[in-house]
């Protein structure tokens, strides 16, 4: 708020003349405001990074027809749904039909409130801000399940129950996990966690206690993924099984803010997993945090982000989806020992005066190693995608000259 | 209503008695994951499946009346819509027995020329069954990636006889097209590249994943006992370890002079007969296929080109009698009893079809598993509705 005022005075130095109750209001709708169009506009460019992740993956295009590369498909999809009829079957519970998409929204959107950007961009700084991320995060649950119900369509509530069963198992072992950074920190407030990892990438919680903290944050990404409904945990619209899952019924554009919800959802969750583990908005170098007169806050928050996003795509397209026991089975007898054990570890360790920050070897052993293995990652990626181009070329041209041209009649 | 329903085989199914905490559900005619319109009537407890009734007959469109009504080679475009996936092999299926109860012998050409389409026909049939598979198990990747190989074979399908789904190609007493020059030579780089680069990655893609494997390893235990029972055929059964394939047993067109193994269930990561199994299977014997394939064109490269029209019959009228003949086709033994009063046109024709065998079994299976599990038993059966109805 106060940093909103600041900026406000910045902008219209008259602003600090305004009367309280309009500078209340513009404080509190500019941010809000802002939020909200990043967060509405936000999904047309998910969408497309993800066909084209798909497509890259799957040895074809992507979307190409609508404006140069497609980069036009997501917003000619959007107004197709916008004008799209909403179709409400005469059984359904119109209210909660109506409402149910609002309340994902809603869950979907609100944690957007306590997200740093940067040291002063941030809509509130609560200090209670996990647990509120964590909180109204579970508000979409509610929603998905007044979706099913509300349908009045026996798929929908098959998607309704699995999606109730699989966030409230997964619920657990991610909260206990958002434990371990918040015990390091002595905070649950975002800004807090996240200032408390400045100076470089070595300070970054995810290079803590070098073999503990990966292993937290791995499992706190599976969690993410089962509780946004991503592969390999997409049972709740599992499409092969459920049809749609809990928006089978749905059309048009309360369809299209299912859609949105979703992909607000993974990028709430990267953008949170980028703040209690990568340092949120803080650079790998300090150097890097600022460029000229520009704050690159904004900048390495949204990167982390999308990288976190880009793997949470990549798992999509590779991998299947798993079922229903084997994902009870991980929640509960794989993750919840694991973040019991991570809790107690990290909670001991805290306590000695020797290792409250690390063990000695982080600062050389931990991050150059996941340095290295970034790295070795992306050369490997290099390499498959030279190879193929390489295979392209050697098949097109076998041993011996060419194939004679097919003659195909069209 | 009682027990005693139409289809018989339901005593435990009785509505009357349903309890309030189980729930009927239809899956299909419109579902993604039933392979075309097959409807699966489900008696669900949560998650758990009580009982399953499938419901054939969406897509039935009188195959053996039409055939009554037209000449023996117009029958053949309606053999190719059975399974319209493999229609290669529903008509060769048709011709080999036509021509058995014609008495003609077609020549070595020709037969080579026959094992190549339905080889390359098997091969497409697989990467189908293979993808559409991993795409009800959630990995839409994969399918991409066999749907890449399938379109080339289409496109030498397309070379040969200008179809691409249902070819007419297998005449009675030949074929409708020779082989295009460059033919040998198109094929061989598609199988190179088939198999240097798509199989390889497909077993590391999605075959041996992980979470692949437990979906299915345990789900769906057919013993070889009851695929025998039910009558299943193809990769079904021996996806229960029965090594039982025609092309090997009771050989037509020259398959005996093809060195190639009868692709079973090893049992690698569970029971035999699982899911994965009969999935395995249908992988392996692409592979096989590609085998046979090497030795036919090699074979063809030696063989004298001779006219594909040449015992082709200006009318095929047949002596009177009656025949039933089964060959490999890439779902199970198909098997046509065709009966001839001498006439100019069938007097009846019956298809066995394999994949309507492999519906009957579907209810015992399907009791007691999950309603994820009875999409990846449905796709495992690799059932095409077109066959099962006809």
């Amino acid at each position: 708020m106060d940093a909103t005022y600041d900026y406000l005075v910045w902008l219209f130095p008259a602003a600090a003349q305004w009367p309280s109750w309009l500078v209340t209001l513009v404080i509190t709708a500019l941010p809000a405001l802002a939020c909200f169009t990043f967060m509405s506009l936000g999904p047309l460019v998910y969408v497309y990074a993800e066909r084209k992740v798909a497509g890259f993956m799957q040895d074809r295009l992507g979307p190409m027809r609508v404006g140069p590369y497609g980069l036009l498909q997501t917003v000619a999809d959007t107004v197709k749904l916008l004008f799209k009829e909403a179709i409400f079957p005469r059984k359904v519970d119109r209210k909660l039909f109506v409402l149910a998409p609002i309340l994902v929204n809603v869950g979907a959107f609100m944690p957007f409130v306590v997200i740093p950007w940067g040291a002063r961009l941030q809509p509130a700084d609560l200090n209670v801000g996990v647990f509120y991320v964590s909180a109204i995060a579970a508000l979409s649950t509610v929603g998905i399940i007044m979706a099913g119900w509300a349908s009045n369509n026996k798929y929908a509530l098959f998607g309704a129950m699995r999606s109730a069963a699989q966030i409230v198992s997964y619920e657990i072992p991610s909260l206990l996990i958002i434990l371990v950074p918040v015990m390091l920190v002595g905070s649950l407030s975002l800004l807090d966690i996240t200032q408390a990892q400045a100076g470089g990438l070595q300070n970054w919680l995810l290079f803590r206690y070098f073999p503990i903290m990966p292993v937290a944050f791995v499992c706190f990404f599976v969690t993410g993924l089962a509780e946004t409904n991503r592969a390999p945990f997409d049972i709740p619209e599992a499409e092969s099984e459920l049809v749609a899952g809990f928006h089978t019924e749905y059309s048009g554009f309360f369809f299209a803010m299912f859609f949105m919800a979703e992909y607000t959802e993974m990028f709430v969750f990267s953008a949170v997993a980028a703040v209690l583990f990568l340092g949120g908005y803080l650079a790998p170098h300090p150097a890097l945090q600022q460029v000229g007169p520009v704050a690159m806050g904004w900048f390495w928050l949204w990167f982390k982000a999308w990288s976190l996003m880009f793997v949470m795509m990549w798992l999509r397209w590779t991998l299947p989806r798993s079922r229903v026991d084997q994902l009870m089975y991980i929640a509960w007898k794989v993750l919840l020992p694991i973040a019991l054990v991570l809790v107690v570890l990290v909670g001991g360790l805290v306590l000695i005066p020797a290792t409250a920050n690390g063990f000695p070897w982080d600062r050389y052993v931990a991050w150059p190693l996941t340095l290295l293995l970034v790295g070795f990652l992306t050369l490997v990626m290099i390499r498959a995608l030279r190879w193929d181009k390489g295979r392209a070329r050697e098949l097109a041209l076998p041993a011996g000259g060419a194939a004679p041209a097919r003659q195909v009649a069209r | 209503m009682s027990a005693a329903s139409p289809t018989g085989f339901v005593s435990d199914w009785d509505q009357d008695g349903l309890d309030t905490d189980e729930m009927v559900v239809n899956m299909g005619p419109q579902h993604p994951a039933t392979h075309g319109v097959l409807r699966v009537e489900l008696r669900t407890d949560g998650e758990v499946v009580r009982a399953a009734r499938p419901h054939i007959g969406y897509l039935h469109r009188c195959f053996e009346k039409h055939c009554e009504n037209v000449d023996y080679p117009g029958v053949m475009p309606y053999a190719d819509r059975m399974d319209y996936c493999a229609a290669m092999g529903n008509t060769l299926g048709f011709a080999l027995t036509v021509e058995k109860l014609c008495g003609i012998e077609v020549s070595p050409y020709v037969q080579t020329v026959r094992v190549i389409m339905a080889e390359l026909q098997r091969i497409a049939s697989h990467t189908i069954a293979v993808g559409t598979y991993t795409m009800d198990i959630g990995a839409f990747t994969p399918f991409l990636h066999l749907i890449r190989d399938r379109e080339k074979i289409l496109d030498l399908f397309e070379w040969t006889c200008g179809a691409r789904l249902l070819y007419n190609y297998n005449w009675v007493g030949g074929v409708s097209h020779d082989l295009p020059d460059g033919f040998i030579r198109a094929t061989r780089d598609f199988l190179r590249e088939f198999e240097t680069v798509t199989f390889p990655e497909l077993l590391d893609l999605i075959i041996h994943n992980r979470i692949f494997v437990r979906r299915l390893s345990h789900v769906g235990v057919c013993s070889p006992e009851l695929a025998i029972s039910y009558d299943l055929t193809g990769p079904n059964l021996r996806g229960s370890g029965i090594a039982r394939d025609l092309r090997k047993d009771f050989p037509y067109s020259g398959y005996e002079s093809y060195d190639f193994d009868v692709c079973v269930g090893t049992g690698q990561y569970g029971p035999k007969g699982s899911c994965f199994e009969r999935n395995w299977v249908r992988v392996v014997e692409m592979r096989e296929s590609a085998k046979i394939l090497h030795q036919a064109l090699d074979r063809l490269e030696k063989t004298e080109k001779a006219d594909v029209h040449e015992k082709v019959p200006k009318r095929v009228k047949p002596p009177k009698g009656e025949i039933y003949f089964r060959s490999e086709a890439p779902r199970g033994q198909l098997g046509y009893y065709l009966v001839s009063d001498g006439n100019i046109n069938p007097y009846r024709v019956k298809v066995k079809s394999p994949c309507f065998t492999a519906m009957s079994v579907f209810h015992h299976l399907a009791k007691g598993m999950l309603i994820a599990d009875v999409i990846a038993l449905i796709g495992s059966l690799d059932i095409v509705l077109g066959e099962i109805d006809r």
